[in-house]
């Protein structure tokens, strides 16, 4: 076993964890934030992204050693229970982002790592390019495009983001 | 995953050391090659020693006429850095195509490096500026670096600690993707160097990436895709498999080749 301390959603976190435990899986089943989920396992579909150190990494593909001594940020890390949604999920709501909901999580957490990189006018080609990572397998892409364009332009006029 | 023992050391000698005591021992650094193969078992190593605490191995600086980049410099770092779009933007283009965003905020040059995936797209540009790999032991030439799939000169202690790439006149790196998996079915890195010219495949080749000479031989007389006119890459050699044959694979690599060539004189 080895032991971790680290923060997740602004929480000082510390575990013993056998070295083999994926970030997921110590997200998922020590903490509990299920909120990120596993799709393909394989690094391709997004489902997993959470940010590290502030930048959007597929959390199937880390190691919970690695995370050690870094920052974790979740998608229930944007927003307290009942207080307002973070703008991008705000827009994902509005713009109907999603259907099955099962890839918006980490749809929202790569949203908001691109407008960190590209800022908050975001082109459609420049979206779409950025959400290579990240598969949704129902709604098409287009009201995912729109939500995250919407979205970026919130970030710029709200604290939380 | 099997299990296995996880070491942080704080520096590339503790890190040799730790590979030399512990037989099978593999390095990790992004993981972004090591922990999908340890998940599906085609990888059990009993020991990981974790690279990415090692302060000052993903420098990025030029020194003197060579673009030196640290081991652990990770895909965005290169994509991103105004040293390595100066220097040679050919390079930084190629990085900010590997993967996806999430992909290249984690993996690492040495990485890439280490693995010689014959799909993996910085072995084209190693092979083509002509770089030297530097090593906890030994500078080693890219030529005598890459030994086939997923094979390499490194000894089973040898780390690699930087890359050194020589500034080209002009260069640019093409890549045809395979849709799903985005990685290179074939990528072409052209490189005019001060002395001769380099064309370097990745994706293509049976036994990992490779120089066209019969390209090189042309192009050092003129660089430009007019030059190719006639020259046919022959099929022997190149992979066949679901997502193309060998002689498309070859019919690429000229297609290709050509619009590296005119993107590297685009960039005047």
């Amino acid at each position: 076993m080895a032991k971790i301390s680290l923060i997740v959603n602004g929480n000082p976190v510390t575990a013993n964890v056998d070295p083999r435990t994926l970030l997921v899986q110590f997200l998922r089943e020590n903490l509990r934030l299920t909120g990120t989920h596993v799709g393909c396992d394989t690094s391709q579909c997004g489902a997993c992204v959470v940010h590290l150190d502030g930048k959007a990494v597929k959390s199937c593909t880390t190691l919970a050693v690695m995370a050690d001594g870094h920052e974790v940020k979740t998608i229930e890390g944007l927003a307290a229970d009942g207080a307002p949604l973070h703008p991008m999920q705000e827009a994902f709501r509005e713009h109907h982002g999603l259907q099955c909901g099962f890839c918006t999580p980490g749809m929202i957490m790569t949203a908001i790592d691109i407008v960190y990189r590209k800022g908050n006018e975001l082109d459609d080609h420049t979206i779409r390019e950025e959400l290579e990572g990240n598969l949704c397998r129902c709604t098409g892409y287009q009201n995912i495009v729109t939500s995250i364009s919407a979205g970026a332009k919130a970030m710029a006029k709200s604290d939380l983001a | 995953m099997y299990d296995f023992k996880y070491h942080r050391p704080g520096t590339v000698r503790q890190a040799a050391n730790l590979l030399v005591k512990n037989e099978d021992a593999k390095v990790i650094a992004g993981g972004h090659t090591l922990i999908p193969v340890m998940k599906q078992r085609l990888a059990s190593p009993p020991h990981l020693v974790d690279l990415s605490h090692i302060e000052g191995l993903n420098t990025i600086e030029m020194k003197g006429r060579a673009l030196v980049i640290g081991a652990t410099a990770r895909h965005a770092e290169v994509a991103s850095s105004a040293i390595v779009g100066e220097a040679i933007p050919a390079l930084a283009n190629l990085a900010s195509q590997i993967g996806d965003p999430a992909v290249r905020h984690k993996g690492t040059l040495g990485g890439s490096l280490a693995n010689n995936d014959p799909t993996a797209d910085y072995p084209a540009a190693v092979l083509a500026l002509g770089a030297t790999i530097v090593t906890n032991k030994r500078r080693l030439k890219a030529e005598e670096y890459f030994q086939g799939l997923f094979t390499t000169a490194l000894e089973a202690d040898e780390i690699i600690t930087k890359v050194m790439f020589p500034l080209p006149k002009k260069a640019a790196y093409i890549k045809f993707r395979n849709q799903a998996s985005r990685y290179a079915l074939v990528g072409v890195f052209v490189a005019r160097r001060p002395s001769d010219v380099r064309v370097a495949i990745t994706g293509a080749g049976s036994e990992g990436v490779f120089r066209v000479t019969a390209f090189e031989e042309a192009l050092k007389k003129r660089f430009a895709a007019k030059a190719l006119d006639g020259i046919e890459v022959p099929a022997d050699g190149l992979n066949s498999d679901i997502h193309g044959s060998a002689e498309y694979r070859a019919h690429l690599i000229g297609v290709l080749t050509r619009r590296a060539l005119d993107a590297a004189n685009a960039k005047e």
